[in-house]
């Protein structure tokens, strides 16, 4: 199989400069949400909580906000990468250019990883205003992030391939990955919901995600790492086919 | 001839609950030359552009670009081949220079700021370099297209009605930008509905009407054997009948006997020639006449010709 580095290059780079553009707006929004976040949850209700699995209240939720932003973010960005130029028309150049899918997802899926470990970083930063923390698996951490990342921008991107207008485009963040993650154990552990509620949260695929990060933070997790592993690359790689699919066909791309 | 570098064979395309935009068309594009298709809107120009770029997916038929079949090989064939296309489709955040060097990356070349520098300047871009795209006009961002199409030197390049909505200046600025291509070996594809600009432009024209191809040819062989002279000749006295001397001449009378129409000729001088000769038969014969307006058919009356057959026989 062909594979052309320049061209992924110049689609990673045009990415990140695009992020970069709007800089400002990509920076400040996640830092002034997860403020919000902690100083509710995290200070005012977070005193008043038993900390949870032997970690505090404040400490314990990071996790579960850190992917709340990420899946949020990530999701949108790539969707917007792509949609934008269908819409404006811009993509006839990555149509004409000899460039595949391979290239394609390298410079988008790479980008957004990137941009995932920037947000990460300046979550987490912002979190240590508010509250102290030890990262357990530091490694993992980054690698799950970024793995995420990768997976729900593949997510975004084959939303903004399917969407024929902006409603639909925020419609799916928003009524489908806003809710999940909050139902994910974000603020809580699943595990510690009364039955049935326990199991049906973990139908849920979202608390997987969150639970794994949360291990790699702090070493508990509702579910053991290995499945939130595999299920997010399994996820990934479900994203890719149907991409590919979607580039071989020509579907939404192509008259 | 040497080998075509664009072969296109049966290629038919059939938009989804659409019309047939293309119907079985043939076409030969040679190595060099300033080809220009020449339809009216909605004939199917910019589908067939689509098809070669790889924007529209054919329905049926061949494409063969660099002796690349465009099914497998695309990769290699896209490599060679540039679009600017119909739309002005630019990001309009970006700035000029961050387009063009988004597109050298794209088509897989190596980082060039030398031949950018180049590009821009030969496009009066260059003071525009750091600019964003949205601050410039229409035709300042037409070039910006132009720019990206040429980052990764096609040799092939496809202008899709280059000069539409452009003003009479700019688009005797865009011929030039054209011949200035095509003196640097770059073979181009061009629509227009200008017919002017095919006339002014082109090696060769192909006519295409509701996704047919009607005619191709070398522009000049067109006008040769469908172009006409016409003469109209307003005679000082009227004549009952055309006079014996005349008669090889084929010009007939109306008008009441006043006036004498010539029609024939090959659009490429002959039919001057026997007006000259019509002219001082009538003086020989002591014809007076009081004026003698020529008229070259021009490719507009060949195509506005063609496509009223076409829509007779509809
Ligand atoms: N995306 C499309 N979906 C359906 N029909 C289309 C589409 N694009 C073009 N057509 C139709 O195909 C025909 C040819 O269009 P086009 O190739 O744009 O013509 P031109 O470029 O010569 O003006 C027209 O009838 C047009 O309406
Ligand atoms: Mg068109």
């Amino acid at each position: 199989m062909h594979f052309s580095p320049r061209s992924a290059l110049a689609i990673y780079q045009r990415e990140m400069a695009r992020a970069f553009r709007t800089a400002f707006q990509s920076i400040l929004s996640p830092v002034l949400t997860t403020s919000l976040y902690f100083v509710v949850f995290g200070s005012v209700i977070g005193a008043r909580m038993e900390p949870v699995g032997g970690v505090p209240y404040g400490a314990f939720i990071i996790p579960g906000l850190l992917m709340l932003t990420l899946l949020g973010e990530t999701t949108s960005n790539a969707s917007f990468g792509i949609y934008m130029p269908r819409f404006t028309g811009t993509i006839y150049e990555l149509l004409s250019a000899p460039v595949g899918v391979a290239e394609t997802l390298a410079g988008f899926v790479g980008a957004a990883a990137t941009k995932g470990l920037i947000l990460a970083a300046i979550i987490l930063g912002t979190a240590r205003l508010f509250v102290d923390y030890e990262i357990a698996h530091p490694l993992l951490a980054a690698v799950y992030i970024m793995l995420v990342a990768a997976s729900f921008a593949l997510f975004g991107f084959i939303l903004g391939i399917w969407a024929d207008s902006f409603e639909k485009l925020g419609i799916i963040p928003m009524l489908i990955l806003t809710p999940l993650t909050f139902l994910g154990g974000t603020f809580y552990s699943v595990r510690d919901l009364p039955a049935p509620w326990d199991a049906i949260a973990l139908a849920n695929p979202i608390a997987f995600l969150v639970s794994g990060l949360r291990y790699s933070f702090y070493g508990v997790a509702d579910v053991p790492i290995a499945v939130s592993l595999w299920l997010t690359l399994g996820f990934l790689g479900v994203c890719t086919i149907i991409i590919a699919v979607i580039f071989r066909t020509g579907w939404r791309l192509r008259e | 001839m040497s080998e075509p570098i664009l072969s296109i064979r049966g290629l038919t395309k059939t938009y989804a609950n659409g019309p047939r935009a293309l119907d079985n068309v043939d076409l030969d594009i040679r190595a060099g030359e300033i080809f220009a298709l020449l339809g009216p809107n909605g004939a199917g120009k910019t589908t067939l552009i689509g098809a070669v770029c790889g924007l529209v997916r054919p329905t049926g038929g061949t494409i063969t670009a660099f002796g690349h079949d465009l099914a497998r090989d695309w990769r290699a064939a896209r490599a060679r081949i540039g679009l600017v296309p119909q739309e002005l489709a630019t990001d309009m955040f970006e700035t000029v220079w961050r387009a063009v060097s988004y597109s050298q990356g794209l088509f897989g070349k190596p980082r060039n700021p030398a031949r950018i520098e180049e590009i821009l300047r030969s496009l009066s871009l260059w003071d525009k370099k750091d600019a964003q795209i949205r601050a410039l006009s229409g035709g300042m961002k037409r070039r910006v297209l132009i720019a990206k199409a040429l980052a990764h030197e096609p040799e092939l390049l496809f202008l899709d009605e280059p000069t539409a909505g452009v003003d009479v200046e700019l688009r005797k600025d865009m011929w030039e930008q054209i011949a200035a291509l095509k003196q640097r070996g770059v073979t181009i594809i061009l629509t227009t509905h200008y017919i002017e600009e095919a006339e002014e432009m082109a090696d060769r024209v192909g006519i295409i009407q509701r996704g047919r191809i009607r005619m191709v040819d070398e522009k000049r062989a067109m006008m040769e054997r469908l172009g006409t002279t016409e003469a109209v000749i307003e005679l000082a006295a009227p004549l009952a009948a055309v006079p014996e001397a005349l008669a090889g001449f084929g010009a007939v009378l109306s008008e009441g006997g006043t006036r004498l129409t010539y029609r024939g000729g090959n659009g490429q001088g002959r039919g001057r020639a026997e007006v000259a000769q019509l002219a001082q038969a009538l003086t020989r014969a002591g014809i007076g006449f009081t004026s003698l307006d020529i008229h070259d058919s021009s490719l507009e009356d060949i195509f506005v010709g063609l496509l009223g057959q076409e829509q007779e026989a509809a």
